[in-house]
């Protein structure tokens, strides 16, 4: 099953995310790297780098994030992962994105296939 | 221009300043971004001050690269992994030499815009911390060419930098936090942008002495 990681400057928003994916796919390898090791907002290359390792499988890791810094700390992280590891960022709102992301994980979709959908989840409307 | 014990005491003396100078970083990122420019900033390079004894009689390249390492975990802020990836590439580029000439200064600093220029996804003109990285690098290499020393090379790129600093008051930031501000930043100065004008004055001030 493909790993998840959600990365944000805010532990509190990173873990409801989580609790929110639950609602509808309990049960996948899901790790939060939100705020900094004290607490304190930022992001935090070793907290992600921890969550990628905790839920990390054969089929690959995708990481989504909030913003800004969470981006680049979370490129400097695949930079320097182990070669012949897959682990990606997708590019796409947080929460739709981590809603999506799971459900596909859980129904056991490919790390391609779920980048895919994700790719979608910015340009669907709400309103 | 240095070897690595001076190399070392730049770092250090950089990592002081910049401890000195947090309050008013992060002052300077009240305004425009989420207040936390120079707490970040000094929580890495206190990191690196504690790093530097292990790092004596290594060479440059393994210096910087640590550096570099140290500003990407501990910073926590964008700024660690761009003045990070900086110093990292810098270090490669800098592998197994025991001296920097000004010529290698100014290497590092052409990769290290390279660097954040492609971390960032950001150019010239945009109130980031390039606005003062770019000018510093022309500065630099013209008085290079003009074959002046060292210690005015430096100068020369400090002052740039400091100047580049103080022109992103007129710029509308579409990078980084700024960005979410947009016109109202005008009138700001780029905390990153401040943070390098204030590394490459503590630099040029430690190859006067």
């Amino acid at each position: 099953m493909v790993g998840i990681v959600i990365v944000s400057h805010s532990r509190a928003l990173a873990e409801g995310v989580i609790d929110l994916t639950k609602m509808m796919a309990d049960g996948i390898p899901i790790a939060a790297a939100g705020g900094l090791e004290d607490g304190t907002y930022g992001t935090s290359y070793g907290r992600i780098r921890d969550a990628v390792d905790l839920v990390y499988s054969d089929d690959g890791v995708i990481i989504l994030m909030d913003m800004g810094s969470a981006v680049m700390t979370a490129r400097m992280v695949i930079e320097t992962e182990e070669a012949g590891r897959r682990v990606v960022m997708a590019d796409c709102p947080l929460v739709e994105g981590a809603v999506t992301a799971s459900i596909d994980a859980k129904l056991g979709r490919s790390i391609d296939e779920i980048l895919r959908d994700l790719s979608e989840t910015g340009s669907i409307s709400k309103l | 221009m240095a070897d690595s014990k001076k190399v070392i005491d730049i770092i250090g003396a950089v990592a002081s300043k910049i401890e000195e100078k947090k309050d008013e970083l992060t002052a300077l990122d009240q305004p425009i971004g989420d207040s936390d420019h120079g707490i970040n900033m000094a929580r890495g390079f206190c990191a690196v001050q504690e790093k530097l004894p292990e790092l004596e009689g290594k060479d440059i390249g393994t210096i910087l690269k640590t550096v570099g390492m140290t500003l990407i975990s501990k910073v926590g802020g964008a700024s660690g992994p761009l003045y990070g990836s900086a110093f990292m590439k810098s270090g490669t580029a800098m592998a197994g030499k025991q001296e920097l000439t000004s010529g290698d200064f100014i290497a590092c600093l052409d990769t290290s815009v390279h660097a954040v220029e492609q971390l960032g996804h950001a150019c010239a003109g945009e109130a980031t911390m390039l606005d003062a990285m770019i000018p510093a690098l022309a500065a630099m290499k013209q008085a290079e060419s003009s074959g002046r020393s060292a210690a005015e090379i430096l100068c020369a790129g400090s002052a740039a930098a400091e100047a580049g600093a103080e022109s992103t008051k007129d710029m509308i930031a579409t990078k980084g936090r700024a960005s979410y501000v947009g016109e109202r930043g005008l009138g700001h100065r780029d905390p990153g942008a401040s943070s390098f004008a204030l590394m490459m004055e503590t630099i040029a001030d430690a190859l006067r002495r």
